[in-house]
């Protein structure tokens, strides 16, 4: 990673103390994007799987990525909330500016970010020893809340906004991996929230589901848009179209073409693109 | 022919666990004809002809005590160890560490036996015995014999060093097994890395790791050689440990002590009697333990196929 | 739905408040493992490095080729012991290896399911477990009893016992990871089990289980516990398999025992050769697994 001058000579303060929405820093043009990705490249060793990616993303929209298999898609979310760096071998280089602060400067921990940018897997990975209850609770507790109320109040509001708390209040303390898949999934979209992410990232959330669990989920993503900014990775074409405001096409690790989710459908304007629509190539 | 053989083959494993049990059987009938059950709570140990009398009680607590010992001070090394191998280290340090961890288990008892007795005891005498010694003798029953290094606490600390191979290779391998997702699952809502280790992974392999500490108990109580170069070798009342600097026996230790220069018919079944005790404790650790580790890699690898 | 602007405060202030600590213990976690893989070299490093130290001073061409002289006296060697822990252990392997690889193909080609071969594999299990001691004492009471002496026979018995089981866990584990798609092969051709077992499969899984053999072998090099009441141990070199014998491992513990300093230095000597040879016997084999390949 590295230290990229700042060109506007603006002062920033990165300490961990300060909350991010008390930011003195103003960088130009960026604050009106929550997230401005700018020139993200990712490796998986030696092999370049996203190059130059620059894309910034309106606050309170729903953004899909889609793109054939190995287009790198799912690469770019998981640099957003810096979980690429984990896999052993995989790096990447940029800015990601989320709120004014790049997420990718050396004085923040990835920890702390990965709070308010909470993650949504492709199959649901609840915790299998702890209840529906627990598992929503899961990431205030290991942040450190421990107000029992603050905790039950905040796993309801989260089950509630999930579209899961009416079928399963009364069985709270049943085993996570007692619901079916879809349920599953939004136990996990659920425990996401619980966190009060500003941006929550999905990466092929309905890829593992039937289509009846799969359209609730379609459901929940654009009611949840009013409160979080959502960018979901999706190889179903018509779910971008169903769900999103703004859709990115990428191809082999580039970003193709980027705009509102009418406009890449009407009218795209990459040859790529249009050949990607209408489905002539997989 | 040949399905033959192979089937015969087959049938000796079951032959030699049934000459094991009738050997055992056989050779303690004589001093549980003579004492009774009551043999397992006596504490007397007494061959001389005419007066004799033996228990098994010390060699019991012996045994439980040293085990206890190992158990505490090697189980959560094994664990860390297993922790940095598995989920902290890169590869190119976690795999040779791993093959030197097993090399400790390559070494013979006898020349941990040697090194314990020679060298490791006044490791352990000067630099922890002593100072503990001083300390808290007054205070606290657990340290009130003097200490001179061979007493139940060494015996205990060469035998913890004895099982962190065995131990910490199977938690290890447990903890391979939690699938990746679950891990990322954590990392997401913002854990440090111990915190996903304490979240994600510990509670998915639970009962492995219990399983895996009583493998290593099953060693430790099934130690001989090393025990009873390092335990201080005491029989009767006096065996029974007052403070963990006494001196101690345990089962295996006396077996192989007294054997050779057994005084008797009688004291030579006293010693197979021992034996006997010593397997049924070792055979019922033994088997709680393979069902803990084969249930938990088994429905670890049910879950995963989903 | 709900405006969540009050609990993202709330939740900001605690995860600012808490993180310095549990960034703390997270780095604190890591030091201590550390330490606890320190705590585990130590041990290793300083057993090699005494054994070495002590014993290469002990060791001569006398030793290796001499019995004991006078107790006090030093002088002389270990040669019967050294003679003794090859015959019995070679002994033991000759009776183990067959045995437990056949059993562990039974188990692997002939009968994978099924409650007796379910049995077979608890009580290996079970065998794998039990106490070197009990076993010796099964081999006292079985031949040296029956027999009326201490036998070279008596404890290669019982060394066989405690290496069986551990060759027939390595020889299944071994065959069971040969793809299954050479076995399909061979019954496509006609080719009946037997001959499929022998001169197909055995053959990819060869390094595999002579590996799990020499393991198994160093394993019971350095048992003591059951040749003490099977071998007795005399300071006399071979004399037949139904006569006593030394060995290394019950010599060490002989010698150590006693108070004199040469005693001593004699016992580190023969840690050092017994290590020596289980080293040798490693690097033999995969000198040989390696010859092997190049061939193929």
């Amino acid at each position: 990673m590295h230290n990229y001058s700042n060109s506007h000579n603006v002062k920033y303060q990165l300490a961990i103390e300060e909350p991010l929405e008390h930011k003195e820093a103003v960088v130009e043009s960026i604050d009106k994007y929550k997230v401005s990705i700018q020139n993200v490249n990712g490796w998986f060793g030696t092999k370049r799987a996203i190059k130059d990616i620059n894309l910034n993303v309106k606050e309170r929209t729903v953004t899909a990525f889609i793109g054939p298999s190995g287009c790198g898609k799912t690469t770019l979310v998981r640099c957003l909330n810096r979980m690429h760096e984990m896999t052993p071998g995989a790096r990447a280089e940029g800015r990601v500016i989320v709120d004014g602060v790049n997420i990718y400067d050396k004085s923040i921990d990835p920890v702390i970010i990965r709070r308010r940018i909470g993650m949504v897997f492709q199959k649901p990975n609840p915790f299998p020893t702890m209840s529906i209850f627990e598992n929503v609770a899961a990431g205030l507790k290991l942040n450190g809340i421990n107000n029992k109320t603050i905790i039950r109040e905040i796993v309801e509001e989260s089950l509630r906004n999930a579209a899961l708390w009416d079928e399963v209040k009364n069985q709270l303390e049943q085993p996570g991996m007692s619901l079916s898949g879809g349920q599953q999934q939004r136990l996990c979209i659920a425990r996401a929230l619980a966190l009060q992410p500003e941006v929550l990232l999905m990466d092929e959330p309905t890829s593992s589901l039937d289509p009846f669990g799969s359209s609730k989920i379609e459901e929940l993503v654009r009611s949840l848009k009013d409160n979080v900014t959502i960018i979901i990775v999706t190889h179903n074409m018509q779910q971008a179209a169903r769900v999103s405001d703004f859709t990115a096409f990428m191809y082999l690790g580039d970003l193709i073409e980027y705009g509102s989710t009418n406009q890449i459908f009407m009218k795209p304007e990459k040859e790529l693109t249009e050949r990607y629509i209408s489905g002539k190539f997989g | 022919m040949f399905s033959f053989l192979v089937f015969g083959a087959a049938v000796y494993t079951l032959l030699m666990v049934g000459l094991v049990a009738y050997s055992v059987v056989k050779g303690s009938i004589d001093i549980f004809s003579y004492e009774g059950i009551g043999f397992v709570i006596q504490t007397n140990w007494n061959p001389v002809e005419g007066r004799e009398s033996f228990g098994a009680l010390p060699y019991i607590v012996g045994t439980l005590i040293s085990s206890a010992i190992a158990m505490a001070i090697g189980v959560p090394i094994s664990l860390a160890i297993a922790v940095f191998i598995s989920e902290i280290a890169p590869p190119r340090i976690g795999t040779p560490l791993s093959f030197i961890t097993e090399l400790l288990a390559a070494v013979p008892s006898i020349i941990y036996g040697l090194w314990a007795l020679f060298v490791f005891r006044f490791w352990v005498r000067d630099l922890i015995e002593k100072p503990l010694y001083d300390a808290f003798h007054g205070y606290l029953p657990f340290f009130a014999k003097t200490p001179f290094g061979l007493d139940i606490f060494t015996a205990g600390i060469v035998l913890a060093i004895m099982i962190i191979p065995i131990v910490s290779s199977i938690c290890r391998e447990v903890m391979r097994v939690v699938p990746n997702s679950q891990r990322e699952a954590a990392y997401s809502l913002g854990a440090t890395r111990w915190e996903t280790v304490r979240v994600a992974v510990f509670p998915y392999v639970k009962s492995g790791l219990v399983g895996a500490t009583m493998l290593g108990l099953g060693r430790a109580v099934g130690e001989t050689i090393l025990v009873t170069m390092v335990i201080g070798n005491v029989i009767g009342p006096g065996a029974i440990p007052t403070s963990l600097f006494s001196q101690g026996q345990t089962l295996s230790s006396l077996i192989a002590n007294e054997f050779n220069e057994a005084s008797s018919d009688l004291h030579l079944s006293a010693l197979i009697a021992l034996g006997m005790i010593l397997l049924i404790l070792t055979m019922a650790i033994n088997i709680v333990a393979r069902l803990l580790v084969k249930k938990k890699v088994k429905v670890s690898s049910g879950a995963k196929s989903e | 739905m709900n405006s969540n602007n009050n609990y993202r405060d709330i939740l900001q202030e605690t995860v600012t408040k808490k993180y310095k600590k549990r960034l703390f213990v997270d780095k604190l976690v890591t030091i201590l493992t550390v330490v606890c893989v320190v705590a585990a070299i130590v041990p290793l490093v300083s057993i090699l490095l005494e054994v070495v130290k002590n014993g290469v001073s002990a060791i001569s061409f006398e030793f290796i080729t001499q019995p004991q002289g006078s107790i006090g006296l030093g002088g002389g060697g270990v040669a019967p012991a050294i003679q003794g822990t090859i015959i019995v252990v070679g002994l033991a392997s000759l009776i183990a290896a067959p045995i437990g690889v056949v059993t562990g193909i039974y188990l692997s080609e002939f009968a994978k399911e099924g409650t007796f071969p379910n049995m077979v594999r608890f009580f290996n299990d079970v065998l794998t477990g039990l106490p070197s001691i009990v076993i010796g004492i099964v081999g006292y009471v079985v031949i040296v009893l029956a027999m009326g002496s201490f036998s070279v026979l008596a404890g290669s018995i019982s060394l066989s016992i405690i290496m069986m089981p551990i060759v027939v866990r390595v020889t299944e584990e071994t065959l069971k990871i040969i793809p299954h798609s050479l076995r399909e092969a061979g019954y496509s051709l006609g080719i009946s089990k037997a001959k499929i077992t022998l001169f197909i499969v055995l053959p990819s899984a060869k390094n595999g289980i002579l590996t799990g053999i020499v393991i198994a072998i160093s394993r019971i090099a350095g048992e003591t516990a059951p040749l003490i009441m099977t071998i007795l141990g005399t300071s006399l070199f071979f004399t037949g398999i139904t006569g006593p014998v030394d060995a290394l491992p019950l010599r060490i513990w002989r010698l150590a025992s006693q108070p004199y300093e040469s005693a001593h230095a004699f016992g580190w000597g023969s840690a050092l050769i017994l290590i020596l040879m289980i080293l040798a016997l490693s690097i033999g084999l995969r000198f040989l697994a390696q010859r092997r390949s190049l061939f193929k």
